[in-house]
């Protein structure tokens, strides 16, 4: 297993060799401890983490394996109870305050009396860019979401998948480095999850962001990773983590491949191997 | 089995399609209530028309000129809706506004207090509302209070705060605007202190990614998510307002507004006006109440949050 990373770890080095990697994400000996009437619930423990700039890193694991509070610590949704994190090198609060990072949650959470462009236009109200520089973002960010003419409409006049391209449209018009998605297509069904997630990688080639995104489908981890965290429950921790060596451009195709299959194969052999499939 | 086993979906009783809307079910209510009323209006006035009859030596009275006499008595112990509403056009329609005798003038005392005192109710409301959502002493301090002041009846406390502000120069339209505010604040604080606090955590945690202030997060998050629950609760503000400002007029001795009629009524036996004057308040509360109703309809709509 250690042949085979290092093998990985080599690769990836090439790839990047052009730039030095810029570490954005360095977790160590990270632990977070919830306080409980049932006692304390270990949801994170000794994690250790390095994401480089322009990764895309995805933490799969089954439910309670601590995937999302890892993900809602870096940006400082949570506080860890122990060890060290850093985000662009500064604390995660730090960087929430210089706004390092753009959020997609689970829902779209789009406010209801708002429009479209009036969502996406909240985070840049909150910063207070000028009405132009609003508009500017908000024709761009509609645009690279497939979503030019629907900047009046209302949430609820939108599908499902729609709303959640609104949300990350909003999430971009931070213009951040760093995206955050927590499950972001884990309420769709799988024809619009597919669709989506291609536009998400042509989106990730476009922007050259880094992007740290929590699934708990095998399949969607390995399309869109350059880096997967196998991580297991009771306490969560990193049980695997395997660098891709797949092209970084990809199409759904890439999921017939061998090497792609080999892959999973290793995902579900870590989930396995972390009792991930047992009660 | 076949189609023509099937029932017939609909009703072939010709009431059926007039059942189905909202007119026919609103007028069978009214008629039956209509008719209770005069029902109970003939049993209540019976006795007294009895003895009408036997000062009068007259015997052998025809049941229904019995039943007509019970219906027209000067000063019924419950008097007919005719009655009624004969006295309301007559006290509106045919009476000069500026005439102290003309019920609209008096409506008119009594709506100005109650929209004073609404007014004032409603903003102190909001303000204690976003006082107790940001701080947890005011939460803790506050809150006990704003419960405690309403189990207070308010019949008892109207004549102290009318003396108070008179002792201190302050009468007319104030203390009893005073009295409405008292009623109608404590709604609009409960139902605004649920509103700011009904965002989702989903949503506050958006707003905390963005480092947003409190400020930021109260006008953009917290405001609009309480706008519908600042509607309901003005609701009940208003009709709680009028109650407060017809309680207001009792105890003052006015000569003006619902209040005072309802008083007048009272000590000169004068039933038919209490009842115009009991009418033409539910009249005013439910003409309020859809007024708002209305504004919630457009605010709603304007912010697309009615569907």
């Amino acid at each position: 297993m250690t042949a085979l990373a290092s093998a990985k770890d080599t690769e990836m080095v090439e790839n990047t060799a052009s730039a030095s990697p810029n570490r954005v994400i360095d977790i160590e000996n990270l632990s977070l401890t919830f306080e409980t009437n049932d006692g304390p619930v270990h949801a994170l423990s000794d994690i250790d983490l390095k994401i480089e700039e322009g990764d895309f890193v995805s933490f799969i694991g089954p439910s309670g394996c601590g995937k999302t509070t890892l993900l809602r610590v870096i940006a400082d949704l949570e506080k860890p109870t122990a060890g060290s994190i850093t985000v662009n090198g500064v604390s995660p609060e730090e960087a929430r305050l210089k706004r390092a990072y753009g959020y997609v949650f689970q829902a779209a959470a789009l406010y209801p009396w708002r429009t479209i462009a009036k969502n996406i236009a909240l985070p840049l109200e909150i910063m207070g860019l000028s009405g132009t520089e609003q508009q500017q973002r908000i024709a761009k960010n509609l645009d690279l979401v497939n979503l030019t003419g629907f900047e009046k409409k209302f949430p609820w006049q939108l599908s499902g998948g729609m709303q959640q391209r609104a949300s990350i449209a909003r999430a971009l018009a931070v213009e951040p480095d760093l995206l955050l998605m927590d499950e972001p297509f884990g309420a769709l069904d799988e024809i619009v999850r597919d669709h989506l997630n291609e536009q998400l990688l042509q989106l990730w080639a476009k922007t050259n962001k880094t992007v740290v995104f929590v699934t708990h489908s095998i399949p969607e981890a390995v399309f869109l990773s350059t880096k997967i965290v196998v991580l297991c429950p009771r306490p969560g921790r990193i049980y695997d983590v395997i660098e891709s060596d797949l092209p970084r451009n990809r199409n759904l195709d890439v999921r017939e491949t061998p090497e792609f299959l080999k892959i999973a194969h290793r995902v579900r052999e870590g989930l396995k191997a972390g009792h991930s499939y047992e009660d | 089995m076949t189609d023509a086993t099937l029932p017939p979906t609909r009703s072939l009783s010709p009431f059926a399609g007039l059942m189905s809307g909202t007119v026919g079910p609103v007028i069978v209510v009214v008629l039956s209530i209509i008719s209770l009323w005069y029902i109970a209006a003939v049993i209540l006035n019976a006795p007294f028309q009895q003895e009408m009859y036997e000062r009068a030596n007259r015997t052998e009275v025809p049941v229904t000129l019995f039943i007509t006499d019970t219906l027209a008595q000067e000063r019924p112990v419950l008097p007919a809706p005719h009655q009624v509403i004969i006295e309301i056009w007559e006290t509106t329609v045919e009476k000069k506004i500026t005439s102290k005798r003309s019920l609209i003038y008096h409506t008119g005392i009594t709506l100005s207090s109650t929209l004073l005192g609404f007014l004032i109710g409603t903003t102190l409301g909001i303000l204690l509302a976003i006082g107790i959502v940001h701080s947890r002493v005011l939460d803790k301090s506050l809150m006990p209070w704003v419960i405690s002041s309403q189990t207070i009846p308010i019949l008892a406390i109207a004549p102290m705060i009318i003396v108070v502000l008179n002792a201190i120069g302050i009468s007319g339209l104030l203390p009893k605007a005073m009295i409405s505010t008292y009623l109608s604040f404590f709604p609009v604080t409960v139902g605004m202190v649920k509103g700011l606090r009904s965002p989702e955590v989903i949503h506050m945690d958006l707003m905390h990614t963005y480092s947003a202030s409190r400020i930021q997060t109260f006008w953009k998050l917290r405001l609009p998510y309480a706008v519908p629950y600042l509607f309901t609760s003005m609701k009940i503000g208003m009709a709680a307002s009028l109650v407060g400002a017809i309680v207001g007029e009792l105890p003052t001795g006015a000569v003006a507004g619902l209040g005072a009629r309802l008083l007048a009524g009272s000590y000169y036996g004068q039933t038919v006006q209490i009842w115009s004057a009991l009418l033409m308040a539910a009249f005013l509360a439910g003409a309020l109440v859809a007024l708002i109703g209305i504004l919630e309809g457009v605010t709603l709509k304007r912010m697309g949050m009615a569907r």
